[in-house]
């Protein structure tokens, strides 16, 4: 987003040689105006409205007169910041939200690490069948979350697994990746086996913009690939990596169609496991839809504070070592 | 960064020329006078790397062919001899509800992604070509939808669509996921370096409407831009879950997604299901390896990088 903002003047400025600019304005004055429209209409629709409904519903509770029957029985009151209250002290959602916290605090690092580590090697010299590997680590990306935790599932299932069947074989002990610990693991290792390949191309790109001049001069200077991977190409690519980072965060704290789609294999997911999973519960389980509001108001808060939280001091450092 | 994505997407685009003396593909970086060694290192870890990625999918090939009873008893590895048998089974489920649900995918990531491609082709033009007032307030408001995470959307949605008596139809699918903030942030960077200023002057002075240059001059120079806004979206759509799972009840309205969970939840009761499920897997991940194996060329490098800058 930061960025964003700076690319216009670059990129739209009037370009010095238009004819006549006054007159061009004048006439096209309405034009992007109405060819905005579209977009206009269904930000406000599909966006703004939802987002200011969801608070109003989060600032409102149901208060139910007398038995609860007729018409005007149940009303819609301002209940202040009691959801609030209520969603922070629930010790369901705040245990959903560390279990997130530990899901997320190996997802990220390792699907990002592995990313670079594949990216750079991709961009290194002498390396053969990229167009391949390439392709392959890619290709995860075409899978839907829903399937690829549903494959994975199966992967874990003691009667089906290949793992297992090896593990037995040779007479080793065999975990229940399904459970306790092990859980984590195996709903962080879709996510990074989903994610890998998208983020992988994101990196190898902003590689291969890097002039090869930048190379020569450090190869004359006698540095080796690792050195230069090291010292030239990851700083050069850290505004990707900066990126890239910020929307795995948003993506790995909303968690739910694979654990979700996980839930039917085993008894240890529960409905409530990721705090999403619980805004749908309440939401749909038992419609209670001002605390589920509330709920999402503070997940959405909880994402926004730390994926931007990284991104200011990714950028301040990443701008005390770009004044070049 | 964006200077760079804009500076990336140019050649793409073919307007300037200049760049063009970029760096060779990495793959071919050998020198020509040097030494033909292969690096074993990276190449036996990317060979790892493209292993682990393909296990699952080599998985469900092999036990998409395998009888309901081969699939606990022999190695996982081991072909089966059910795979017609599941084939018809899986066609016979409920009617054919699974093609069915394909149908429906198809409709939602098809449909979805053109309306959303056209939507962001339109603001992408008007965001890059002409300078008005608010322009930057309306780029800004729109991006900030990227940052919204679904889940705060979603159940409002579903709300707001309920009082409208549209949930549980095409619709609710459908126009949530038209406007996608990153396809009017592609859409702008693709217009400002394809479409020169230039040329929407001369049209201009030829008379022609604000209209007219944009669908006859301007989006013919967009449109690899807005292929790779189509892809996204389609892949957005066709992988999406929460959406679906919030707002239908019917199954007949299912995308393949929806329709496979709900298939694996039967199956815990009934292990019989579970060739279906893994039959139908199998059958859900071929359209989009299919689709990308052949527009791998819009996938390409500089295009990909584009729409991740924003």
């Amino acid at each position: 987003m930061t960025s964003t903002r700076k690319e216009p003047s670059g990129v739209t400025g009037t370009p010095g040689g238009r004819p006549s600019p006054a007159r061009a304005r004048s006439r096209g004055r309405g034009a992007p105006y109405l060819f905005l429209l579209p977009a206009t209409v269904l930000f406000a629709l599909f966006f703004a409205l939802p987002i200011g409904y969801a608070l109003w519903l989060s600032l409102h509770k149901v208060e139910v007169k007398g038995l609860g029957l007729g018409a005007g029985a149940r009303q819609e009151v301002w209940a202040g910041l009691a959801n609030y209250a209520d969603a922070l002290t629930d010790s369901e959602l705040l245990a959903g939200a560390l279990r997130v916290v530990g899901y997320g605090a190996i997802v990220v690092p390792v699907m990002l690490g592995l990313a670079l580590v594949f990216a750079l090697m991709l961009d290194s010299e002498k390396v053969r069948l990229t167009r391949f590997t390439r392709l392959a680590i890619f290709l995860p990306y075409a899978v839907p979350g829903v399937v690829a935790a549903l494959l994975w599932g199966f992967l874990y299932l003691p009667d089906v697994s290949p793992f297992y069947f090896v593990l037995d074989k040779l007479g080793l002990p065999q975990p229940d990746l399904l459970d306790g610990g092990p859980l984590y693991l195996a709903l962080s290792n879709i996510a990074v086996w989903g994610g890998t390949g998208f983020n992988m191309i994101v990196i190898y790109t902003s590689l291969r913009a890097i002039p090869h001049e930048v190379y020569e001069a450090a190869r004359l200077d006698g540095a080796t690939p690792l050195q230069i991977a090291l010292r030239i190409k990851i700083p050069m690519v850290a505004p990707s990596l900066v990126l890239t980072f910020f929307f795995s965060i948003i993506a790995t704290l909303q968690v739910f169609s694979e654990p979700t789609t996980l839930k039917p294999l085993t008894n240890s997911v529960s409905t409530t496991w990721s705090p999403l999973m619980k805004v749908y519960q309440d939401a749909f389980g038992k419609g209670d839809i001002h605390s589920a509001a509330a709920g999402a108001v503070l997940i959405a808060v909880a994402t926004l504070v730390l994926s931007f939280g990284f991104l200011r001091v990714a950028n301040s450092r990443s701008q005390q070592e770009e004044a070049r | 960064m964006s200077t760079l994505a804009v500076r990336k997407t140019a050649p793409a685009a073919g307007t300037t020329p200049g760049t063009a003396q970029g760096p060779p593909p990495a793959s071919g970086g050998r020198t020509p006078s040097g030494r033909r060694r292969i690096a074993l290192v990276p190449t036996l870890t990317l060979l790892l790397g493209a292993l682990y990625c393909l296990l699952p999918v080599a998985w469900v090939v092999i036990a998409a062919t395998k009888s309901g009873s081969e699939l606990f008893s022999t190695f996982t590895f081991l072909p089966g001899t059910g795979f017609a048998d599941n084939l018809s089974d899986l066609n016979a489920y409920r009617d054919g509800v699974y093609w069915k649900w394909m149908g429906n995918s198809a409709l939602y990531a098809g449909l979805g992604a053109l309306l959303s491609t056209a939507v962001s082709a339109v603001s992408g033009y008007a965001l890059a070509i002409y300078r008005f007032r608010g322009r930057e307030t309306v780029f800004n408001v729109l991006m900030a939808g990227v940052l919204m995470p679904p889940v705060i959307l979603a159940v409002p949605q579903y709300l707001l669509l309920a009082k409208a008596d549209l949930t549980d139809s095409y619709w609710s699918v459908l126009l949530p996921l038209v406007l996608s903030p990153y396809g009017v942030y592609l859409a702008r960077i693709y217009a400002a370096a394809a479409v020169p200023g230039d040329v929407v002057e001369a049209g201009r002075m030829d008379g022609a409407s604000e209209w007219r240059i944009f669908t006859r001059i301007a989006l013919p120079m967009m449109v690899p831009g807005l292929v790779t806004v189509f892809l996204f979206q389609f892949v957005a759509v066709w992988n999406n879950f929460l959406l679906p799972y919030i707002m239908l009840s019917d199954d007949e309205k299912f995308p393949i997604t929806l329709g496979l969970f709900t298939l694996l939840e039967q199956g815990s009761n009934t292990p019989a299901l579970y060739t279906l499920v893994i039959t139908g897997a199998l059958l859900a991940v071929l359209p989009l390896i299919a689709l990308f194996l052949a527009v791998q060329r819009f996938w390409s490098l500089d295009l990909l990088s584009g729409a991740v800058k924003s």
